[in-house]
């Protein structure tokens, strides 16, 4: 149980160890877990972002959902608005048609009626021209009282 | 001490048998090459082990021998972090070493005290002594390794002046200079004395223990070696455990600037 030389060759041993562990042992293996920190660090900020960046694309998207359904009641609320207007604009022109046609009719009705008067009126007075012609033929000479025959012609018609 | 005795028979002779180590050459420079084997044998294996972790690092999924490597690491990294405030890259590694190491020494202690001594009998080797740390050359190499880079950090980091100054007027002011220098003296060198006798102790005492377990009958031998064992995993990790931490805060003592 003596102090010898084995001491020596023991702290050269432990010198090369110590040595061989600070060069080639410790570096990696600790970087490998201060990279690894790092990393699960870096995921859970970026895994937090994403949820952050969701609920902000949530609320956009409501957002513009919402704007979308505004926008689509007023376009329906116009296009009533229109076809209500369309509607009572055509009740009118259809109104404005009718009377006119009405008035269009009336006055052929009226122009009608003056042409078949003037035609009676015409055929009465050659009628009664022929009978006063007839009644008259022996003792009226025509070209007598043309005068008087026209006069009562206009007095006719 | 035990070589004289070697030929005595019976239970002494049994107990000295386990505890002489191979030696070979005369007076200090003998050298015990069952320590030097066994505790390089051990060497390696500790440097193959994180050598393959390290090779095979990755930030990634840890692979089994990478995550068992990492948890020492990083089981280390937090001994250094809490007791030593310093910048240096040698602490941890060299914390790490230590405690790997002497675990490794000290876990031979659990091989059964026969066996290894049969095998080396058999290879034509007298005596094996198998746990490097029940040699006071093994413990007393690393704590004079510590106590070394002490004086080399003292020096380096308070600079000669500051450390003579430290330990000539601390810590009762320039009045009692002699008794600073002797207090301080002694609690320097006290540090790699505690160090290398604690472990070499504690280890020494155990495996006699087991020897001693080892002369019972083999009936009474289970109910006692495996108890012994059992509270053996503790002290074996407790003393690399304490050898660690121990040379972490006299560095870290030994970077601090009063």
């Amino acid at each position: 149980m003596s102090i010898n030389a084995t001491l020596i060759g023991q702290m050269i041993t432990f010198a090369l160890l110590v040595w061989f562990t600070m060069k080639y042992i410790w570096p990696p293996l600790f970087d490998s877990l201060e990279e690894r920190k790092k990393k699960i660090a870096d995921g859970l900020a970026a895994a937090e972002k994403g949820q952050e960046q969701m609920h902000l694309a949530e609320k956009k998207a409501t957002g513009v959902l919402k704007k979308a359904k505004e926008q689509s009641s007023e376009i329906v609320n116009l296009a009533q608005k229109r076809a209500t207007e369309i509607v009572e604009a055509s009740k009118d022109t259809a109104k404005k048609e009718g009377d006119r046609l009405i008035l269009v009719a009336k006055a052929q009705i009226e122009q009608e009626k003056q042409q078949a008067k003037e035609g009676l009126r015409k055929e009465v007075a050659a009628l009664a021209l022929r009978a006063a012609e007839q009644i008259l033929s022996a003792e009226i000479d025509k070209t007598k009282h043309q005068d008087i025959l026209s006069k009562i012609s206009n007095q006719l018609g | 001490m035990a070589t004289e005795v070697h030929a005595a028979e019976g239970a002494t002779g049994y107990i000295i048998h386990h505890l002489t180590p191979l030696t070979v050459g005369e007076g200090f420079w003998a050298l015990n090459l069952d320590t030097l084997f066994f505790s390089a044998v051990l060497g390696g294996l500790f440097v193959w082990f994180f050598k393959m972790a390290a090779d095979k690092a990755t930030a990634g999924v840890p692979g089994l021998v990478q995550n068992f490597a990492e948890m020492l690491i990083e089981f280390v990294d937090n001994q250094v972090k809490d007791s030593f405030h310093g910048k240096n890259e040698l602490i941890a590694p060299l914390a790490l070493t230590i405690f790997c190491w002497v675990f490794l020494w000290n876990f031979m202690d659990l091989f059964p005290v026969d066996i290894l001594p049969l095998v080396g009998s058999l290879m034509g080797i007298e005596y094996l002594r198998v746990v490097p740390s029940t040699d006071l050359n093994a413990t007393f190499a690393m704590s004079i390794s510590v106590f070394c880079l002490i004086i080399f950090y003292s020096i380096k980091i308070k600079g000669p002046w500051g450390f003579a100054k430290e330990l000539m007027f601390q810590p009762f002011g320039p009045w009692l200079l002699p008794f600073n220098l002797l207090l301080k003296l002694v609690e320097e060198i006290a540090k790699p004395i505690s160090l290398a006798l604690r472990l070499f102790g504690n280890l020494y005492a155990g495996e006699l223990i087991f020897i001693l377990i080892a002369l019972l009958p083999w009936y009474i031998q289970p109910v006692l070696s495996f108890p012994w064992a059992i509270f053996h995993i503790l002290i074996i990790t407790l003393q690399a455990f304490i050898f660690m931490v121990l040379t972490i805060v006299y560095l870290g003592m030994a970077h601090e600037d009063h």
